[in-house]
């Protein structure tokens, strides 16, 4: 009878006016893959926050080796071997490696914590995830892969039944995820059921057995990975024909407005380069290579150790991130929540204090800031009905139309764009790259900053390739191939050890 | 994108008060609360008479929780307020008393430089406390309760402990009991800073940079927006609000005293709060925090009315700063839950 761990009829969940998910059949079996694809605000996050105990449904049924349950909260399903690794990492930055994945079941000696037993238990799951790190680290210190791994490692307790994993890859390298999918092939073949949300097919291909897809909080299929190609999938999640991703963009006379010179900050050795005015500068490297910190220190968003920056003829180096944006530079964060949107206030809200920035007037008249919201809302295509909702009630690829909006609100014409498409659908990608594009052709430099390779191969009239804190490459478009951006990356790697 | 339900009408009820909760917070519902029962106890309350006296009395805790909402919006708070009520009823009552015997047939020239002198002193203060926050991130909680410590110390200093007395009676009779036009002078001056400050948060671009900078500073500051400056003038100005405060006061017991303004930071951070002025910075508008603080006010009127001791009084109003963070937190959770 129990062919299924996991099996979740008519799952339906109402929040006030909007059905974020309707009558929705899913089922997981002993120890395969199920992949959940779809664009963000389809449903996926609502029904896996089901199914790991963080949410209830408002109707439907959900059963756990036959038997019908309905967790408390996220300890309850943990207890009943259900383990989900969110984006939002439950970790403690202030504790260590060890304490964080024992946090609530330490192992004792007599009344006390022992330490050296659960340091000792801390690096054998790590030798097993066959990824280095200290046991005694604190948190805090370690990169967002390496933390991802710990918490990943948390999940290595007790009786795992199933896996849930969110996004797990969105900020790991090549080989951390290489490591990751050994790590779900060993659970797997322990009968472990895995849920593994992705946006990435090509990734997702090598360990999926099977995908289901949701749109608008609707199932709208499940199928075997085998039989399901590229375009089937991304037809099925945005339910309309698989067009061009990448656009075209034209070269328009490209004239150097920004020369960098020998700009360096701690993780970034001096670097040389110039900014054009009239096409895409791609900047590619692997995630912590500091080809975000480079372009940050070119801001002034994090303090330069040396070099010059000169726009235009004139030094600006060392000038305060907002005098950089009066000369016209604009800077897109790569994190949305963290530091680029205001999630309590509207999508219109967000916009308008840029817009009032960029006036610089002392009195505001809000007619003229709305309609230059709207005007830019309908610029990055953002639908009328997120324009007055808190942007923390609007999807992921929503919130980041906002931040492009933001680019708009002030007069600029160089954009640096810290990875433009991160956890972002194939619908709203196409769209920021249209926006991209539009921006170069219309004379504007735009430089986009990007660990996600695809991306900035087919962007970029010019490539940059960073490895280590350093650029080790730099490509024309002709040049620039797969083959050899990978290349530079290992080249690199092999030196350094 | 999701779907609506098309049941909009089951539920409607439920809807419509989530809403309304979310937009105004609590403050309703307290108000509501509290003329009802404090009408029942006393059927002095609800007369115009003690609605006028309620009026005039909260203009005190209007203006101080005006200045605060800068600071909550802002990201911060501001325990010094009461201390820049003390500083400043010192400092303009020893400059008023020290210019009116210098130059004895001006005294209007005496007023106005101890008023000026006094806002001065709280200037001081402000500008102190948004070095402190902006330029050293010293948590709001710790800088604002130092300097409160240190202006209250030196207040005491100044004046021994003992009142500033010999004031202009001028000052007392038009500052403290004057009338203007039949309005009080103190309920215009209130009247005119809620205009100013609605002007202030809602008109002008340093007042949605103060939002910004409470939103979400790091995007602030990749907004082109000043966030230290910003910083600065929320604490300066919430310092110059307590001042006028502190010279309002001043007249109306014709001294200086070191002791004024005790209670009053706990009493406006409460108004803010139960005006849906949020901790996490921000949130907050100017109308609701006047009501806010009439609220309070009328509160206490209602407690004083129904002869409830002044120490439980304290109880009381310490419990309803709790039970507003209470309501807060689950309003910011619908806020960001609801989808």
């Amino acid at each position: 009878m129990t062919e299924h761990v996991l099996e979740a009829t008519g799952l339906t969940k109402l929040y006030p006016g909007v059905r974020a998910l309707d009558d929705v059949d899913f089922a997981l079996r002993p120890g395969e893959v199920h992949v959940l694809f779809g664009e963000n605000g389809a449903g996926k996050s609502t029904l896996i926050s089901m199914l790991a105990g963080a949410n209830r449904p408002t109707s439907g049924t959900i059963r756990l080796n036959g038997r019908e349950v309905s967790f408390a909260d996220v300890g309850a399903a943990q207890e009943a071997g259900i383990f989900t690794v969110f984006q939002e990492f439950s970790l403690i930055p202030t504790l260590s490696v060890a304490e964080n994945i024992f946090l609530g079941r330490e192992p004792r000696r007599g009344p006390f914590v022992d330490h050296r037993a659960m340091k000792r238990m801390t690096r054998e799951i790590f030798q097993q995830l066959d990824f280095p790190i200290d046991p005694g680290a604190m948190v805090a210190t370690l990169s967002r892969a390496a933390q991802q791994m710990v918490e990943i490692a948390k999940a290595h307790h007790g009786e795992l039944s199933v896996l849930i994993l969110d996004e797990p890859t969105a900020s790991l390298t090549d080989r951390e995820v290489d490591h990751l999918f050994e790590q779900i092939a060993e659970l797997k073949s322990k009968g472990v059921g895995v849920i593994y949300i992705s946006h990435r097919i090509q990734e997702f291909a090598r360990i999926a057995d099977r995908v289901t897809v949701l749109r608008d909080g609707a199932l709208i299929g499940t199928l075997e990975m085998a039989d399901a190609d590229d375009d089937t999938l991304v037809e099925m999640m945005t339910g309309r024909e698989v067009t061009e991703i990448y656009p075209r963009i034209q070269r328009t006379d490209p004239k150097t407005v920004v020369s960098v010179d020998g700009l360096s900050t701690p993780g970034v050795e001096p670097a040389n380069f110039e900014i054009m005015k009239g096409e895409v500068l791609g900047i590619a490297g692997l995630v912590g290579c500091g080809k975000s910190r480079l372009v940050r220190a070119l801001m002034g968003v994090v303090p330069r150790s040396g070099g010059t920056i000169r726009h235009r003829g004139e030094d600006v180096s060392g000038l305060p991130v907002r005098d950089m944006i009066a000369r016209g530079f604009y800077y897109l964060s790569p994190d949305r929540k963290a530091e680029g949107l205001d999630l309590a206030r509207t999508s219109h809200d967000n916009l308008a204090t840029n817009v009032i920035e960029g006036r610089g007037r002392s009195f505001v008249r809000w007619s003229s800031v709305r309609a230059e919201t709207d005007a830019i809302s309908d610029r990055v295509e953002l639908d009328p009905g997120y324009r007055k909702r808190l942007v923390s009630q609007v999807s992921g690829g929503n919130q980041q139309k906002v931040l492009f909006g933001k680019c708009f609100a002030q007069p600029s014409e160089i954009f640096i764009l810290d990875e433009p498409t991160v956890g972002v659908d194939v619908g709203t990608r196409a769209a920021l790259y249209r926006m991209i594009r539009d921006l170069a052709e219309n004379g504007n430099a735009v430089i986009v900053v990007s660990s996600d390779l695809p991306e900035v191969l087919n962007l970029s009239h010019r490539l940059l390739v960073m490895a280590q804190g350093r650029i080790v490459d730099e490509l024309e478009k002709d040049e620039i191939s797969e083959d050899r951006v990978l290349r530079k990356f290992f080249e690199d790697r092999e030196q350094a050890s | 994108m999701t779907r609506t339900t098309t049941n909009q009408a089951s539920g409607g009820l439920q809807d419509f008060a989530r809403r309304t909760f979310i937009r105004l917070g609590v403050l309703p519902v307290f108000l509501i609360v509290a003329v009802v029962v404090f009408s029942l106890l006393s059927s002095k309350f609800l007369t115009g008479q003690n609605l006028i006296n309620v009026a005039r009395q909260s203009v005190y805790l209007v203006l101080v929780a005006l200045g605060q909402m800068l600071a909550l919006i802002s990201g911060g708070f501001d325990l010094s307020v009461g201390t820049a009520i003390a500083v400043t009823s010192v400092v303009s009552a020893l400059t008023m008393v020290w210019a009116s015997g210098v130059f004895p047939e001006m005294l209007w020239f005496a007023i106005t430089i101890g008023i000026l002198a006094g806002f001065g002193a709280a200037l001081l203060i402000g500008i102190v406390n948004g070095i402190g926050v902006s330029y050293f991130q010293v948590s709001p909680f710790i800088m604002t309760l130092g300097v409160s410590s240190v202006g209250g110390g030196l207040a005491l200093f100044m004046t021994g402990g003992v009142p500033v007395s010999g004031l202009p009676f001028d000052f007392g009779n038009v500052f403290g009991f004057g009338r203007l036009f039949g309005v009080p002078v103190p309920v215009l001056v209130a009247i005119v800073c809620i205009v100013l400050m609605w002007i202030f948060m809602s008109r002008t671009r340093l007042g949605t940079q103060i939002y910004a900078v409470g939103g979400n500073i790091r995007a602030a500051e990749l907004s082109a927006i000043n966030t230290r400056r910003t910083l600065m003038i929320a604490y300066a100005l919430c310092a110059l609000l307590a001042s006028l405060t502190g010279v309002l006061l001043t007249a109306r017991v014709e001294s200086g005293e070191a002791n004024l303004g005790g209670s009053i930071a706990l009493e406006s951070i409460a108004a803010c709060v139960i005006a849906g002025v949020s901790l996490r910075g921000g949130i907050g508008r100017v109308e609701n925090v006047v009501l806010g603080a009439f609220f309070i006010v009328l509160v206490q009127n209602g407690m004083n009315l129904a002869q409830v001791s002044s120490y439980m009084q304290m109880v009381l109003l310490g419990s309803l700063l709790i039970l507003a963070v209470i309501f807060d937190q689950v309003r910011y959770r619908m806020m960001m839950q609801a989808r």
